[in-house]
Parts: C-alpha cells; sequence; structure tokens
C-alpha cells in the first residue's frame, strides 16, 4: 500500500522532462568530450563526462578549467571558493541550472557552484548570449546546464577517492540499483574535507579554508518508453563547513572577538525535485512536462566582527508543452513558470528579509528548414513582485553558408534584482564599510538589472590533411541599460552599491582553434579580449579583477585502448592572464597599497591518468605547476581589525603549486 | 432569416465534414523504402517530403533507406509523398523518378537503379 501511495505522489509531482531524456541521449551518441554543433540554432558547446576528468576534480566550479568559453577566477584569499565568468560577467549574470530547473542564484550564488561534485555530472551544456526564455528571464550573458547521471543507465558501483598536497581529500561513491524494467534508483554519497592548516605566503592566514563537506543525492527515475512516460524525483541534502582566517584563529575563544580574526561559513541545504514527462507514442513530436523543486538553502557565518546569516526556501515550477505547427520545421515550446523565493538575511542585526513572487508564461517557437537555417523566436511575459510586469524578448539564428560553417547571432533581454550581499560576499572580509547610495528601488533600495546582449558567431569545421580542425570567432556585448553598480573605486575603506548612472557595457571577442594534430593528440587554443567598462561616480573604469586578454591551451593524448581497457591519458592546460584592473588603494598607507593594474601571469596545469581496465584507473595531476603566487593576497594582514584590512582583492593563486592523486573503480 | 439559414447551412456542413473526417487518421504512420545513398541524400528526401501538405515528420536513415512518416490522412496519401519524392529524382516501390530527374541528381546520390 505504502508503495502505491509513492509511486502516485512519485507519478503526480514530478513531469517535465520527455524532451530532456531526448536530448540527453543525444548527446551520449557523441564520442567527443567537447562537441561543438553545426546545426544548434544556439550558440552551444556540450561537456561530456569524461571533460571533466580532465581537471584536478572536484566539483562543478572547478570543472570549466579546460574550457575556454568559461573563466574560472579566484573569488577571494579567504574561502578558496572559484568563481566563474562568462563573457567576462559573474556568475549572477548566467542562469545556472540543474537539469533544466535553475540551481545557483539567490542565496547560493557565492558558493553554489561547490554544492555539486564533479562525480555526479554527466554532461554540461554552455551557452553563450541570451539563451532560451523557457528557464527564465534573469539570464543575461548566458546559461549553464548541469545534466546528472541517469539512474537508469548508471552502473551498479562507483568509488572515487581523492587526496592532494593541499591537503584536500574526497570520496565519492555511487550506487546503482534497477528495480524492474521501468524503475531505477541512485545513490550518490560525497564528502571532502581539509583538516590541516596551509600557510604557504607566511602572511598569518590560511590559504585555504579547512572545512568539510557532506552531501548526499538519492534519485529515482521511471521509463516507460511504450507508454511514453519518464519522470525522476530526487532527494538531497548537503551539510557545508568551512572555517578560514588567520592561522592562530580558534573558533571556540576568538569567535567575533579582536584576539585574531576568523570566519566560518557553515551552509545546509535541503533540496526536492521532481519532473514528469509524457511523450504522445502516436505523435513522438508532442510532448508535456512539468517539474518543481523546493529547496531550503540556510548559510550562518560571520567574517571577524560581521555576522552574515541568509535562508532562502524556494519553490520552482514549470509547466512546459512542445508541439509542431504542421510539420517538425515548425516547432513550438509553450508554458507557465512560477518562482518563490522567501529570503531570511541578516547583516549584523540589519534585517533584509523579504519575499518575491513572479509567474510567466513563455513561446518559444523554432522554425528550422532542416538543411541550413533555423531561428528560435522566444519571449516571455512575467510578473514579480519587485521588477513589476515586463517582457523578455530573446532570438537566436543560424545559417550554414557552405558546408562545415556556421554562422549564428543572437540577441536578448534580461532582468534580475542583484542579492547584494549575498553575491558579494568576499568583500566582508575586508575592513570596507557597505554603503547603499540609493533608496527609492525596491531591493535593498535599488532598481532592478536590465541588460540588452548581443552577439554573432561564425565556426567553420575543415579538415588539414586528414586531421579534423575548426576555427572560431564570436563577439558579444552586453549592454546595461541599467546595474547595481559595485564600486571599489571611491576608497579602499569603502564599498558603495547604487543604480548605474551613465553607461556599462561588456564586450568580448574570442577566437578559438582546435586541431586534432595525430591520431589521439588533441590541441585547442583560445584567445580572448575583453572590454568592460563602467561609469562610477569617481570616474569610467574597467570592471576589478577581469584581466582584458586571456590566452588558453589545451593539450591531449591517449594512447590506443588495449584489449582489457588499458590506456594511458596525458593532459595539458596552459593559461595566460593578462593585466587586471585593481580596486583604488591609494586611501590605504603605502605598504598597503597596490598599483592599478595587476601583472599578467601565466598558469599550468597537467594530469597523467592510467587506466588498468575497463573498471579501474589512477591518475596523478599538478595545479599551477610553475608556482606562481600573488605577492600581497591579503592587504593589512598584519593589522585584521584595521583599516586598511582586505581579502577579496584576489587575481592570481595564492597557494602555488599543488599536486594530486586519486582513483576510480567501477563494478559494471 | 437569411443569415440563419447561412449559420445553420454552414454549421450542418461543417458537421458532416467532421464527420468524415473522424474516419481517417491525423497521425498515420507509414514506413517506406527511398532509394538513395548519402546525406546530401537524406536532406533532400526530408526536406520534400515535409514539403507535402500533411506530413508531419519525415526521416530518412542513410543505412536502412527507410523513410519514416506521420502525415495527415485527411490532407494527404502515401502516395502524394512518394510522387513528390520521385519528382527530385529518388525511387520508391510505387512511384518510379523520371530518367530526367535522376539525371538531375549530383553524382554522390545516384544510387543503382
Amino acid at each position: 500500500m505504502k508503495n502505491t501511495m509513492l509511486f502516485f505522489v512519485v507519478l503526480l509531482s514530478f513531469p517535465v522532462f520527455a524532451q530532456d531524456t531526448l536530448q540527453t541521449v543525444k548527446i551520449e551518441l557523441g564520442r567527443k568530450k567537447l562537441q561543438k554543433s553545426l546545426l544548434k540554432t544556439t550558440n552551444t558547446t556540450v561537456l561530456s563526462s569524461h571533460e571533466l576528468l580532465k581537471a584536478a576534480c572536484c566539483n562543478l566550479a572547478e570543472s570549466f578549467e579546460t574550457n575556454p568559453s568559461i573563466d574560472v577566477n579566484f573569488s577571494d584569499a579567504l574561502t578558496g571558493t572559484k568563481q566563474i565568468k562568462m563573457l567576462g560577467l559573474t556568475s549572477p549574470y548566467l542562469l545556472i541550472a540543474e537539469e533544466n530547473i535553475p540551481s545557483v542564484r539567490g542565496a547560493s550564488q557565492a558558493y553554489g557552484l561547490s554544492f555539486t561534485p564533479g562525480t555526479w555530472v554527466e554532461s554540461i551544456q554552455i551557452t553563450k548570449g541570451a539563451g532560451s526564455v523557457i528557464n527564465g528571464y534573469e539570464s543575461i550573458s548566458g546559461q549553464i546546464n548541469t545534466e546528472l547521471l541517469k539512474p537508469i543507465k548508471d552502473i551498479p558501483f562507483f568509488l572515487n577517492v581523492y587526496g592532494s598536497t593541499d591537503s584536500r581529500m574526497e570520496i565519492n561513491t555511487h550506487l546503482n540499483k534497477k528495480l524492474s524494467d521501468k524503475w531505477a534508483t541512485s545513490l550518490f554519497v560525497h564528502g571532502n574535507n581539509r583538516l590541516s592548516k596551509n600557510d604557504m605566503n607566511n602572511d598569518g592566514f590560511l590559504d585555504n579554508p579547512l572545512g568539510n563537506q557532506i552531501n548526499i543525492l538519492n534519485r529515482w527515475q521511471y521509463t516507460n518508453a511504450e507508454k511514453g512516460w519518464v519522470s525522476f524525483l530526487n532527494f538531497r541534502y548537503m551539510n557545508d563547513e568551512k572555517q578560514t582566517g588567520q592561522v592562530n584563529f580558534n573558533p571556540n575563544t576568538d569567535k567575533l572577538t579582536t584576539s585574531s580574526w576568523g570566519s566560518e561559513i557553515n551552509t545546509q541545504r535541503f533540496d526536492f525535485s521532481s519532473k514528469i514527462g509524457y511523450v504522445w507514442p502516436e505523435m513522438p513530436y508532442q510532448s508535456i512536462g512539468f517539474q518543481n523543486a523546493y529547496n531550503s538553502h540556510n548559510q550562518e557565518s560571520y567574517f571577524g566582527l560581521i555576522q552574515y546569516n541568509i535562508k532562502q526556501n524556494s519553490f520552482y515550477s514549470n509547466l512546459i508543452f512542445n508541439s509542431i505547427i504542421s510539420n517538425t520545421m515548425n516547432k513550438f515550446s509553450t508554458g507557465l513558470n512560477f518562482t518563490s523565493d522567501e529570503y531570511k538575511e541578516f547583516v549584523n542585526t540589519n534585517d533584509y528579509s523579504r519575499k518575491d513572487n513572479s509567474l510567466g508564461a513563455f513561446l518559444e517557437y523554432t522554425y528550422d528548414n532542416t538543411d541550413n537555417f533555423s531561428i528560435i523566436l522566444g519571449g516571455r511575459l512575467d510578473y514579480q513582485n519587485r521588477l513589476g510586469f515586463f517582457a523578455t524578448p530573446r532570438l537566436h539564428a543560424r545559417y550554414n553558408p557552405w558546408e562545415g560553417g556556421v554562422l549564428r547571432f543572437s540577441a536578448g533581454r534580461g532582468k534580475r534584482s542583484a542579492n547584494i550581499f549575498a553575491e558579494n560576499q568576499q568583500l566582508f572580509g575586508s575592513s570596507r564599510s557597505f554603503n547603499i547610495l540609493d533608496t527609492n528601488g525596491k531591493i535593498y533600495g535599488l532598481n532592478p538589472e536590465i541588460a540588452w546582449n548581443y552577439g554573432a558567431g561564425f565556426l567553420q569545421k575543415f579538415k588539414i590533411f586528414t586531421k579534423s580542425a575548426d576555427v572560431s570567432v564570436d563577439f558579444y556585448r552586453t549592454d546595461f541599460q541599467n546595474q547595481v553598480v559595485v564600486d571599489l573605486f571611491e576608497s579602499a575603506q569603502q564599498v558603495d552599491f547604487y543604480n548605474l548612472k551613465g553607461k556599462s557595457f561588456a564586450n568580448s571577442l574570442q577566437f578559438e582553434f582546435n586541431l586534432e594534430i595525430i591520431k589521439h593528440l588533441n590541441l585547442r587554443t583560445s584567445y580572448k579580449f575583453y572590454d568592460n567598462k563602467t561609469d562610477y561616480n569617481s570616474g569610467s573604469f574597467q570592471r576589478p579583477l577581469q584581466a582584458q586578454q586571456r590566452f588558453f591551451a589545451n593539450l591531449e593524448f591517449e594512447t590506443h585502448i588495449k584489449d582489457k581497457g588499458q590506456q594511458w591519458k596525458f593532459d595539458y592546460t596552459f593559461n595566460w592572464i593578462g593585466k587586471q584592473q585593481l580596486p583604488n588603494t591609494t586611501t590605504n598607507p603605502i605598504q598597503d597599497r597596490l598599483s592599478g593594474f595587476s601583472k599578467s601571469y601565466s598558469l599550468m596545469n597537467a594530469q597523467i591518468t592510467r587506466t588498468f581496465s575497463s573498471t579501474f584507473e589512477m591518475y596523478v595531476g599538478g595545479e599551477n605547476m610553475g608556482n606562481y603566487k600573488q605577492e600581497k593576497a591579503i592587504l593589512g594582514a598584519d593589522n585584521p581589525f584595521g583599516t586598511s584590512f582586505d581579502s577579496s582583492i584576489v587575481y592570481a593563486p595564492v597557494f602555488g603549486q599543488m599536486y594530486y592523486a586519486g582513483l576510480r573503480f567501477k563494478i559494471k | 432569416m437569411k443569415n440563419i439559414i447561412l449559420i445553420l447551412m454552414i454549421s450542418f456542413l461543417g458537421f458532416s465534414m467532421n464527420a468524415q473526417e473522424a474516419k481517417k487518421n491525423k497521425n498515420a504512420k507509414y514506413t517506406i523504402e527511398v532509394n538513395g545513398n548519402c546525406e546530401q541524400c537524406q536532406k533532400r528526401i526530408q526536406k520534400v517530403a515535409l514539403g507535402v501538405s500533411g506530413v508531419k515528420t519525415a526521416t530518412w536513415s542513410i543505412e536502412t533507406h527507410q523513410l519514416n512518416l506521420i502525415l495527415n490522412e485527411e490532407k494527404t496519401t502515401v502516395l502524394d509523398v512518394k510522387k513528390a519524392i520521385a519528382k527530385v529524382g529518388h525511387d520508391t516501390d510505387a512511384v518510379k523518378a523520371t530518367n530526367k530527374d535522376y539525371d538531375n541528381l549530383h553524382s554522390c546520390c545516384k544510387y543503382e537503379r
């Protein structure tokens, strides 16, 4: 009886995924680790799970290190959390979704990417530019969607153990059981910790936080291909604890005192999500999906004497219907989204708690002449209690002028409310005072951010003798109509937040060249140029901590797979990061000043994987092998309660070189 | 009065048409064999099949030469699709392409007749 009830609950709660599942299947057919399509209308790159094996590990934030579309930065010298940027804009301007449910948003903006372990990931789709309207109106510079491993296709057992010289340990265990030809379930358990203290630059502060995370996901999948039903049910719990600050800081005695500077960031999260998708068996081009997600995110933290607590309870619901108009050259998707967010947010004793709701309808029409041209016209209408009633139009077009070439164009609008504290948490690790200069807006006194994004790109695939190669160039511009300006130029003792008064834009130009040099030896290179200017109160500057130029190269080599699955894999990544605009530090005493721009530098990572059989492999690797370290990672480190203390100006690695090793074991 | 009669007539007509339509399958599935070779053939066959009003989906496999169709029988028949395909040079069991249309095919598409 109980089982029947459970079955019922599952069926009722979960519908939208039939379409996604179909897409995922397509992705798996390709054997390449990084796939660029000539036929997709949007500028989307697909990363397979094999791609994720090329970097040290470990979570989603780190999985983009071998990908040129996304820049991985270091957010601050305290938490070691890696921030990502796309088209020169930080992750709040991206829509980051997990199986098409927006996941990293609101309270989880700063650390959310580190809450998805890399081994859970089946594939990642990265879309540059405006993106689809189906999942919401918030995305401005791009969309990243992660597909997790599907229980129906998963292997019975997987184990991954990892350890590194920065004293981080990780363990990932996956268990899978096929209960019948229709039901399957997976249990993923992830744990990581860092127990020993490191201070390689002798500034008295930990280079990496002490911490531990436990992350458990249980998912259920129901598939009935004959009848056309697919359903997923996910339950997830995560607890993450970090301690950082001065080496001699003891939270039991020093918390919120001036005896030494320290910080603890503890996050607890519970997620539940469900999807149900139905494809009409007699009309395979028509489907309906319904997905629901509830999550509760609770961060309790302090940074020196500042206490910051944020709790977010969210509910998200999406109903989508896909069908055709007369034939499959004309497809459409339409549906409704509902989002509700309840925030309890406190900065010291200031209460910024609020409730946000939004309801919207979308329609997306796709024309594809099945040959060389396709266009996606999308639009949505939303009402949100703080953003008002507004429309979000988006357009993508693709044209193949000749064999192997594709020309793409996109344009679209995005609108969002900036969670100024959650998104700029790293600034709590400084002596800056937080000033909100506007009072009339509805979000912390500020207005919503609105931006238009336009982009065009060209990709050509070709053969050099018999080896495949491709070259591409794309240019994107984001124009802010309004932006919540985070001003670090006024002085080193304050950060000002205010509505944009002049202009703000982000231009991004990217060249890419990829080549299969000989069989199993692949080269990827890219060069990027950014021009991201904002009018601040004190003048017009490049946005800080954004390199204007970057060069990236990745070389991978694999030996032939032998009968029993034995193989060697080598991977090498080179990054050159140009000079970066730094915040104004001229108001500091002379020893705590930085020049206007950082120096350029380069980083090298490498990894070797040895596969002993199809079920067992080991890997070793190094990051930042040139051992480049930022000279002054923390300003005023000798007097953390003084006026020039700042741990937020990080433009290069703090830790220096790092080596790691790990193993993967599977039972198939 | 005239209007009422007109409305009655139209609705009556409408009904009878509906009744007739109900017998025909709006999502009839067919699989037919179409001669061809390559990706170019695939594009051409699919495009011309979709160009027939009433054809909802058309996918042709390069390996098996099978064309999977879903079509609205109220609007078209498989024979119409076969005729359209023959016109661009591809043979099916029922309708063969004329020599002229066959000769117009690109060299890689010239399947053995």
